[in-house]
């Protein structure tokens, strides 16, 4: 049906994606999200006698600490204590991946905004005065805060890693063509609208209950029992939901809940931690900013026959997430392309910025970024269109990823060849030609940009879940599993896996809050996996107890387990209704004391990766697709405005159309932020210039594309995907990449000196240099 | 003491009128529907709507504010609605369906945010359009969305008020389920609410309280604070033949809303779009924005470009007046003594032969600080410039009047050289710095561009890109 480039096809297929999306589930959230019913970390109510924390961080990026006196805000009214390094019973770490990170600063600070004490007062505002009055000298020492600049200095997380695959040393002497270059893309502040918070309860026996806005409850238990030296099953973590997360909050939402809960084991009190919007930008880490350089050989005939990349991390103070994201930029480093020769190093550069952390894309975006900029660098050299490169070297069935997986279900041709001509790009790119011919003050420039995402943690140990499922004797459900809901709609696909293995009524499932005692040692929410795990999971309860279900009512029922079928609330034997409710087979089940509880746990089968060889089977799968990206330029002001991002999207066979569609947009409109608008700025001493939402600008209504399209390729989905229905948090982000492109092509138009860079965001400034460069 | 109504419940408190709205609603009534996110008015989470009962008694208006850097002081005698407020019994109002059935809630915090602001653009006069219903949540960040989903909201909205060209009546909006019945006899209940606190002279004055809230919160929040910006003689618009009076107190909407001022000024609303959000344009007032001493305010390069005068009146009620131009001496300093107030603003009003223009370039187009803006005013005789008055922000220490180019430019022919010789003075007269929202050597091009922007802007059939294009 893509094959029809006739208007009335794009408007056939737009009507049938608009009614899917009528019918489609709504998030189960909506009803309290829109009247502000929904409880969040700050609106839990406080016990009685609960006190405020503000944590005092350092002002300076590296330095000794000489002395702090915190005598006049300890003797401020309403300060009830002030805790540092010294009050940790446990030990003073906090690090996921590797032991490199205190929770309080000691004698030394890596970063400004690194937590050095925590005050505990009677209110927020009593706490944020005593901040002001604690007296601390430094010893100031060498500031880095360029990756370059840490390379340089030998200051590494870890050893280097290096992806590759055939002989790019040889291949690159049968290239016609050779280019080389250097990209930087700046980081990106995560923005969750609700900062970090944790709230922490003292139970009985000294142990702690922890209500935190974390993607990692897990992490949080684990990191909480090491620094107060208690077994983790004193510790409880709840999560109902966050206010946002995209990676913010799956290891930097710890250190505050920790905090929390350590206050709350010296006072036997209730504390409650939620940082103010300044400090959690200065004191969390963002996206990582890399620096990179890159080398690419083509042939006559613009193939890509060999690739090297160099990408220097800037990781910041501490390893946090940092080596696992370094991965995952050498896992997406060639994107949707076939390159069959490569080799790809990655440096994680420790320097004095807040340790970075995971973002949504998780690195992939900026190994996507340094291909991109390859191919148009080289394009422009040799005088073709970078859609012409892009086009011969897209990934094709069972070609061999560098890190080894051969490619299977690829859909990477496909998405190109359906967005093509579905949008009819032909006739866009004409359209953006007779503009510019005709337009002196404005003009446009059109990118395209595939992608190729793999899912799954490319970490093989943390791909698994569990899921708790408990019907009660009312026939009502309750689910428990490891899945953090924060927007994704994970929750909603959790309810209707149930809801359709039962046949029942989506009102008659519940989905309980994430907590570490129903659902234990879990991995984090992040990867775009959680639905398929904790689905998968979830999936494999609830048949299994749908099968002691139809034992209990073949045996009501006079007949065999095969004959009896559960429909609409109804037991059906043979295709025919019975008398028997599901209420009804509940309490039969009961009576007959059969489980109706059910605990499963699934592990992601096949991947696998070796870590000495850098070569394995990492992913379950990839999701594909491919946006066209057309913007205008205000060639007076230097500001712009995207006409249209038009998208084909594998979603494989979509359970819940309208939050997918919704988790393409926003990615693909937080993508467009990092390329354009999102810029951080530190400055030489390390402190945070964009220190505020004033001065650090995420898009809004109006700065977003006028016109978005976003069309479901049509795929035959994939078994690895929980119900064929693909993951789909991540890969969206990476179309934004296209903005980049699409409009430095629109700046190339208006002034032909221009020379292109790989220089990101591609903010207004960049732009109005570039339209007046020499 | 403050007295208003908030929801369906009159609330009396002795807390500090510093305190911020958004604490009150959240902590003392725990009515946690508001969110925090950024407590500076950058992202709407905390959006609430302020009724003002009109002056005969019988009709409220409504505006969203971001409650986050209100004062609770200003809530004195008006009726607030948090996201609660608008709540029916067990079914959703016509907002929170057209948030719902188009996915536009995600993780949910900004939501109610956006409900409020959606609820009050259904209560206010402007018609049921999609461009108002866009400003009208403006002010409202998502991080989720991408905002097709809740742009699809805002149609399905206006559809359900029918495009409705003006205001809706309250019962009709009741019947409708986009407010609940209790609104019906909010005016009454206000009328029954005595005014008594009058401002008292020896607290802190504050205009909005838009920025120094951002500023200087934690210096305000336990402080009884004199909010000036109510003080109905700071309010108003006046016109009295070729001269328009301001009171300081008057806010960006008010000017907004000006019928007349409208008339004057043909792109006043393309321009004040530029200027923050409809939250903030609520509250901000003219005042404020010149105190602040910002050498970026929108406002104060918008009314330098008027060559505007300000009168300013001591504790004794003495007044003096001296040009606006003046009034800033160096970075963040101004002529205003111990005890003086800013009262009022006056400028001459453009005439047939007068051109207005403002111009502004940020990272963001809306609701961002500009990197540089600029306003422009010319008196045109023929094709010669009478008068000019040139002024432009974010290229020195004050929000600058451009003395040279603005002479430079007066009793001249109007043409490419001038505007080209022009921009060269231009150039002398700013000192950009190099910080956050750009470097110097952006500024002066900005600078330039902005400055050329005004004539193709202007003088369309005179003046194309192009030309300059090839001049510079």
């Amino acid at each position: 049906m893509h094959k029809n480039t006739s208007h009335n096809a794009l408007d056939i297929l737009k009507n049938e994606v608009e009614s899917s999306l009528k019918k489609s589930v709504k998030n189960i959230d909506s009803y309290t999200h829109v009247r502000g019913e929904s409880l969040y970390v700050d609106d839990v109510n406080v016990r009685q006698g609960t006190f405020f924390g503000v944590v005092f961080d350092s002002t300076i990026a590296h330095g000794k600490i000489k002395s702090v006196d915190y005598s006049k805000a300890a003797q401020l009214e309403g300060v009830i204590r002030i805790f540092t390094y010294k009050d940790i019973p446990g030990s003073n770490e906090i690090g996921g991946i590797i032991a490199d990170e205190p929770l309080f600063a000691e004698d030394e600070v890596h970063f400004s905004g690194m937590p050095i004490a925590l005050i505990v007062a009677e209110s927020e505002f009593i706490a944020r005065k005593a901040r002001r009055l604690i007296d601390i000298e430094f010893e100031e020492l060498i500031v880095i805060t360029m990756a370059k600049d840490a390379k340089e200095k030998g200051s590494l997380i870890n050893k280097p890693r290096t992806f590759k695959l055939g002989e790019p040393d040889n291949a690159f002497k049968n290239c016609e063509y050779i280019f080389e270059g250097e990209t930087f893309s700046n980081g990106q502040e995560h923005l969750y609208i609700e900062a970090q918070g944790a709230y922490a309860e003292p139970l009985e026996n000294g142990n702690i209950k922890i209500t935190s806005s974390t993607q990692g409850p897990t992490a949080v238990q684990a990191t909480t029992a090491r620094i107060l030296g208690f077994p983790m099953h004193k510790i409880e973590v709840d999560v109902t939901r966050l206010g946002g997360g995209f990676g913010g909050k799956e290891d930097q939402a710890t250190p505050w809940a920790v905090m929390a809960a350590l206050a709350t084991f010296h006072l036997k009190q209730s504390v409650k931690l939620v940082l103010n919007r300044h400090d959690d930008l200065r004191m969390t880490g963002k996206r990582h900013p890399y620096e990179s350089s890159y080398k690419i050989g083509l042939s006559k005939d613009l193939k890509i026959l060999a690739y090297e990349a160099e990408f220097l991390q800037n990781a910041g103070a501490a390893a946090d997430l940092s080596p696992a994201v370094a991965e995952r930029t050498l896992f997406h480093a060639t994107n949707s392309y076939f390159v069959p020769n490569v080799k790809a190093t990655v440096y994680s550069c420790k320097t004095h910025l807040p340790p970075n952390t995971a973002f949504r894309g998780f690195g992939g975006p900026q190994g996507m970024f340094v291909i991109e900029s390859a191919i148009a660098h080289a394009a422009k050299e040799i005088g073709v269109s970078p859609i012409k490169i892009q086009e011969t070297n897209l990934l094709h069935e069972n070609d061999e990823f560098l890190y080894g997986q051969i490619a299977t279900k690829v859909e990477a041709k496909n998405s190109w060849d359906s967005a093509k001509t579905i949008f009819d790009l032909k006739s866009l790119e004409k359209e953006v030609e007779a503009f510019n011919k005709y337009n002196k003050a404005f003009k446009k420039g059109l990118a395209l940009m595939p992608i190729t995402f793999g899912i799954s943690f490319t970490n093989t140990q943390m791909n698994h879940a569990r899921a708790l499922v408990h019907i009660y004797l009312d026939g009502s459900v309750g689910i428990s599993t490891a899945a953090v809901e924060m927007g994704q709609g994970v929750n909603t696909k959790m309810l209707q896996i149930a809801a359709q293995v039962f046949s029942i009524d989506k009102n008659k499932v519940k989905i309980e809050s994430t907590n570490t005692t129903r659902v234990a040692n879990t991995s984090p929410s992040a990867a775009s996996s959680t639905a398929d795990l904790n689905g998968k999971a979830t999936l494999k309860a609830c048949k299994a107890l749908l099968k002691r279900l139809k034992e209990v009512a073949a045996m009501e029922l006079k007949s065999s387990v095969e004959q009896i079928e559960l429909k609409d609330q109804f037991v059906y034997v043979n295709s025919k209704k019975s008398e028997m409710t599901w209420e009804q087979l509940i309490a039969h089940t009961m009576a007959k004391r059969v489980a109706l509880t059910e605990n499963a746990h699934y592990a992601t089968p096949e991947i696998h990766f070796d870590k000495t060889k850098e070569k394995g089977h990492p992913f379950a799968y990839h999701v594909y697709g491919t946006a066209i990206t057309i913007v205008t330029v205000d060639c007076m002001r230097g500001t712009y405005i995207f006409d249209d991002v038009k998208v084909v999207h594998d979603y494989g066979k979509s359970m819940s159309e309208g939050i997918d569609l919704g988790q393409c947009e926003g990615g693909l409109v937080q993508g467009i932020g990092w390329m354009t608008m999102e810029e951080i700025a530190f400055n030489d001493q390390g402190s945070l210039l964009s220190n505020a939402l004033s001065t650090y600008k995420v898009p809004d209504i109006f700065s977003i594309p006028r016109n978005i399209e976003i069309l479901p390729l049509e795929t035959k989905g994939n078994d690895m995907a929980i119900l064929k229905s693909k993951a789909v948090g991540e890969p969206p982000l990476m179309y934004g990449i296209g903005a980049y492109f699409a409009i430095q092509n629109a700046v190339k138009a208006f002034n032909p000196n221009y020379q292109l860079k790989f220089h990101a965001p591609m903010t207004p400034e960049k732009v109005l240099m570039g339209l007046y460069e020499n | 003491m403050i007295q208003f109504i908030l929801n369906n419940k009159t609330i009396k408190t002795d807390l500090p009128s510093g305190m911020t709205l958004l604490d009150f609603v959240r902590y003392e009534q725990r009515l946690t529907g508001t969110k925090i996110g950024c407590r500076e008015g950058d992202c709407g989470a905390c959006t609430t709507l302020v009724g003002t009962l009109n002056e005969d008694g019988t009709e409220i208006s409504y505006q969203s504010i971001t409650s986050c850097i209100s004062p609770l002081g200003n809530a004195n005698g008006k009726h607030i609605v948090t996201v609660e407020g608008t709540n029916l019994q067990e079914k959703l109002t016509a907002a929170q369906n057209a948030m719902k059935d188009n996915y536009a809630t995600q993780c949910g915090f900004c939501t109610p945010g956006f409900v409020v602001a959606l609820t009050g653009f259904a209560l206010s006069k402007v018609e049921k359009n999609f461009d108002n219903a866009l400003d009208a949540i403006s002010g409202n960040i998502c991080r989720c969305t991408g905002y097709k989903s809740i742009e699809r909201a805002a149609h399905q909205l206006c559809g359900n008020l029918e495009y409705s060209k003006s205001a809706i009546a309250l019962d009709t909006l009741i019947q409708k389920e986009v407010i609940p019945s209790y609104f019906k006899d909010i005016p009454k209940r206000l009328q029954a609410i005595q005014k008594e606190s009058k401002p008292q002279k020896n607290k802190k004055a504050v205009y909005g309280g838009t920025d120094i809230y951002v500023q200087k919160a934690d210096n305000l929040i336990d402080a009884d604070v004199y909010n000036i910006g109510f003080n109905p003689d700071l309010k108003g618009i006046k016109i009295e033949g070729e001269v328009c009076s301001m009171g300081a107190g008057t806010t960006v909407t008010d000017l907004w809303n000006h019928g007349e001022l409208n008339r004057y000024f043909p792109n006043l609303r393309k321009h004040l779009k530029l200027v923050s959000s409809e939250q903030i344009r609520n509250m901000a007032s003219f005042g404020g924005n010149f105190v602040n001493a910002s050498p970026i305010g929108d406002m104060t390069i918008f009314f330098l470009a008027l060559n505007s005068d300000i009168i300013i009146q001591n504790q004794d009620g003495n007044e003096r007046t001296i040009a606006l131009k003046d009034f800033y001496k160096s970075y963040k300093t101004f002529d205003l003594k111990e005890g003086e107030l800013l009262k009022t603003i006056q400028f001459k009003l453009p005439t047939k032969q007068s051109k207005f223009n403002f111009e502004k370039v940020c990272k963001r187009t809306h609701l961002d600080i500009a990197s540089v803006n600029s306003a422009i005013h010319l008196t045109m005789e023929n094709d010669t410039i009478s008068e000019a008055h040139v002024a432009m922000g974010g290229v020195y220490e004050i929000p600058r009047y451009l003395h040279k180019t603005s002479e430079f430019l007066e009793g001249k022919k109007l043409t490419m050289e001038l505007i080209l010789k022009a921009n060269d003075i231009l150039q002398d007269e700013i000192s950009p710095i190099s910080d956050v929202r750009g470097s110097s050597e952006y500024k002066r091009l900005l600078g330039r561009q902005l400055f050329f922007a005004h004539f193709t802007e202007l003088f369309p059939k005179q003046f194309q890109l192009n030309d300059f294009v090839a001049h510079a």
